[in-house]
């Protein structure tokens, strides 16, 4: 599904990430873990082609493709997907207006035909069902107003919708209380299948409590420093990053 | 590259690719280019005109010639040549079409072009379009079941011939011809506009609309409209124009004269998008226009609802004579500025009665090297008793070079009215575009989208047909202007 190699990138000239190998099969779960300042982030925003993240070296492979030579647009047609640590307001425009632009641009970009409103309108209210969140969401400006766990979970509504191939979560969890923190994993959860994998990232082992991933991973200075199963974020709860830190210096 | 680079060479790339750039050849029948007396008197012939209204034309004629251009405007053009223009041409027609069968069928493919298919509308969207083909009136529908309600919308030349009595109690009445040098030029030139009159108690059972477009080269564009609401009536006005691709710049000098009387309402929405110019500037209308309403009746409302995007120079404040007590003026705008486009447009509100109402709810959104300015007055008499307005102004750039400015005037004269200003200035952030293109929307089709958000209030404001050709030209007009 996913392949990365000896990824390098750099922000305003300032190296962040310095050489990530990653390797994810369809239908796996991967988390991956680090200190602030780690890169975790940058990868993500790479993985996604954000401007102003400069790639130096190294390659990723989607599904084949070379998901480096895409624009952002382009690799969300391909079916990645990227739920933000802080999601964005869109003034005036509706959930669904958006949703629905979203998932016909996908279709667009994928040569099939657009749904029309009622179709769309339809399908969004089974989601909102499925994931237990109320019509409200249908009318509401994008994140407008949205206290952070009403954000994420609007995060997962639209992963719900848009059905990504690989669905990356930039610290999802953070500043979720617990109730929010079950309801957005449930959703992940929710949205686990064969042909999906997910890239988890995160500061904290408690949201690996409630999604378990097939692979942990712990980032440090823009390095993978060491790679497990779910023990390995047991581990690392219990010594703190300290040791890891050290070890990548 | 940086966002902001990005941003801009996108803008350029794009560039203003106008959609509607097209000319239909109809030989017209054109007056001698230049102005003079026997011009404004060719005109009055050509129309079959009685002896007052040449009298009224002849007198604007002569105060024009001494009136200094308008001041009132922050736009930068080189001084017209009056001299260089046509003003009178219409199509050649046998006489006056009775039906649409009758409509020459260049014209009806024009308007196909410009997706205004006349047929599709008569039958689907129960308008009565009464279009403006330069300046002569070629097509009139819905006329009869206007008829049975006594509605009376016609051609402003076509109520001369029929209801005189009615064009000569009210033309003039809010605009008077030397309220300022444009006004002055469209009384003294006028060749054709739309009338509609609604008698007591009628609501009008369709929106009406009109479309004007601009077609022969350097004809200047004088329309005249006059719409009277009587006591207890309501009615709806659409007004919506495109125009063909031109290299030299072309004058539109516009007068609407509403009046709405007791308890009467009045909604007025405009769509402008006529041509703007090329991304240098080369061409493009100048679109100097004067409209007022008259609330002059006691709990009258007049509400003005525009979406500027077209013309070179957009010189323009809709306002509102508040003059009958517990009477409300609105003003909802969005102008989308692009290029080198110049825009300073904005409202008067002015309350004279008691209790009256004003509100003005402004989008101003800038791309481009253009630039944009609010105007506003809103102005207390000192009869205006407990009088209040709420003003709103909002402004969005896109890219580096585009400006925005918001001249709020406020004059009260009286101690016990209320006037509220808010403004506020915001980019359409990267985080956005980001987040737009993450989920598959591509950077233009986000900015139409975080554009139309922003004018969300304003496009609310406009009747349901009309709303959905707006969006789309939101996004048309900001083709380009980010990445």
């Amino acid at each position: 599904m996913l392949e990365i190699k000896n990824l390098h990138a750099e922000v305003e000239g300032k190296p962040i990430l310095k050489g990530i190998d990653l390797s994810i099969a369809p239908g796996e779960v991967h988390a991956i873990m680090g200190p602030n300042g780690s890169g975790k982030s940058t990868l993500s925003y790479v993985l996604a082609g954000r401007e102003g993240y400069e790639v130096t070296a190294g390659q990723v492979t989607f599904q084949g493709k070379n998901l480096l030579d895409m624009e952002p647009e382009e690799r969300a047609g391909e079916g990645v997907f990227l739920a933000l640590q802080y999601p964005v307001e869109i003034p005036g425009v509706p959930n669904t207006t958006f949703l629905k632009e979203a998932v016909n641009s996908i279709r667009k970009y994928r040569g099939e035909s657009e749904v029309d409103a009622m179709q769309f309108l339809k399908l969004m209210r089974a989601k909102l069902k499925e994931l237990g969140m109320s019509d409200e969401y249908l009318k509401r400006a994008v994140n407008v107003g949205f206290s952070g766990g009403e954000k994420k979970r609007n995060e997962m509504l639209q992963m719900a919708m848009l059905e990504p191939s690989l669905a990356v979560l930039d610290e999802t969890d953070s500043g979720l209380d617990i109730d929010a923190l079950k309801a957005v994993a449930e959703g992940v959860n929710a949205m686990c299948a064969p042909e999906r994998s997910m890239l988890v990232i995160t500061h904290y082992q408690r949201l690996l409590d409630h999604i378990v991933p097939d692979h942990v991973h712990i980032m440090v200075g823009g390095r993978i420093v060491r790679s497990g199963g779910p023990e390995l974020a047991h581990e690392l709860e219990r010594k703190g990053y300290a040791e890891f830190v050290g070890k990548a210096a | 590259m940086t966002a902001d680079t990005e941003t801009v060479e996108q803008v350029r790339d794009l560039g203003e690719r106008y959609k509607y750039g097209f000319v239909t050849d109809i030989e017209a029948e054109t007056a001698p280019k230049g102005l003079s007396e026997d011009i404004v008197r060719f005109i009055s012939a050509k129309k079959n005109e009685p002896e007052w209204l040449l009298d009224w034309r002849l007198k604007a004629y002569r105060q024009w010639l001494a009136m200094p251009e308008p001041e009132w405007a922050k736009v930068d053009f080189p001084p017209i040549d009056y001299q260089d223009a046509y003003y009178f041409s219409a199509p050649k027609l046998k006489e006056a079409p009775k039906s649409l069968e009758e409509v020459d069928p260049k014209l009806l493919e024009t308007y196909e072009k410009l997706g205004i298919p006349l047929r599709e509308q008569e039958m689907l969207a129960g308008v009565a379009v009464d279009a403006v083909f330069d300046s002569v009136s070629v097509a009139t529908t819905f006329k009869k079941k206007l008829e049975d309600v006594g509605v009376i919308f016609c051609s402003i030349s076509e109520a001369l011939q029929k209801h005189p009595d009615l064009v000569r109690q009210y033309l003039g009445s809010v605009v008077p011809p030397a309220d300022n040098k444009h006004s002055c030029l469209n009384s003294a030139v006028f060749t054709d506009g739309s009338f509609v009159y609604v008698p007591k108690g009628v609501r009008c059972p369709m929106e009406l609309s009109t479309y004007f477009r601009i077609n022969a080269e350097n004809t200047g564009q004088f329309e005249r409209t006059l719409i009277i609401a009587d006591e207890g009536s309501y009615v709806s006005y659409l007004e919506g124009c495109t125009a063909p691709m031109r290299d030299e710049n072309q004058l539109h000098a516009a007068v609407v004269e509403l009046i709405a009387l007791d308890d009467a309402e009045i909604k007025y929405s405009t769509v402008q998008n006529w041509y703007p110019g090329d991304e240098n500037g080369v061409g493009g209308i100048y679109n100097f226009v004067t409209k007022r309403g008259d609330c002059r009746g006691r709990n009258s409302k007049i509400s003005w609802t525009q979406v500027e995007t077209g013309s070179a120079i957009t010189w323009k404040y809709p306002s509102c004579l508040l003059r009958g007590d517990n009477s409300v003026g609105e003003f909802y705008s969005i102008a989308i500025t692009n290029n080198l486009q110049q825009a300073d447009t904005g409202t008067k509100m002015i309350h004279m009665g008691k209790n009256t109402r004003s509100r003005i709810i402004s989008k101003g959104i800038s791309a481009g090297k253009s630039s944009q300015t609010y105007r506003g007055l809103v102005k207390m008499g000192p009869r205006a008793d407990r009088a209040r307005n709420y003003t709103q102004c909002d402004s969005l750039l896109i890219g580096p070079r585009a400006a925005a400015h918001t001249v709020p005037y406020i004059e009260s004269k009286n101690r016990s009215a209320q006037v509220e200003h808010e403004a506020t200035t915001s980019r359409i952030s990267e985080d956005q575009l980001f987040y737009c293109r993450q989920r598959s929307i591509p950077a233009e089709d986000a900015v139409a989208l975080v554009v139309n958000g922003f004018c969300r209030e304003v496009l609310q404001q406009l009747p349901m047909e009309f709303a959905v050709e707006a969006q789309k030209l939101v996004g048309i007009s900001l083709e380009g202007s980010v990445g």
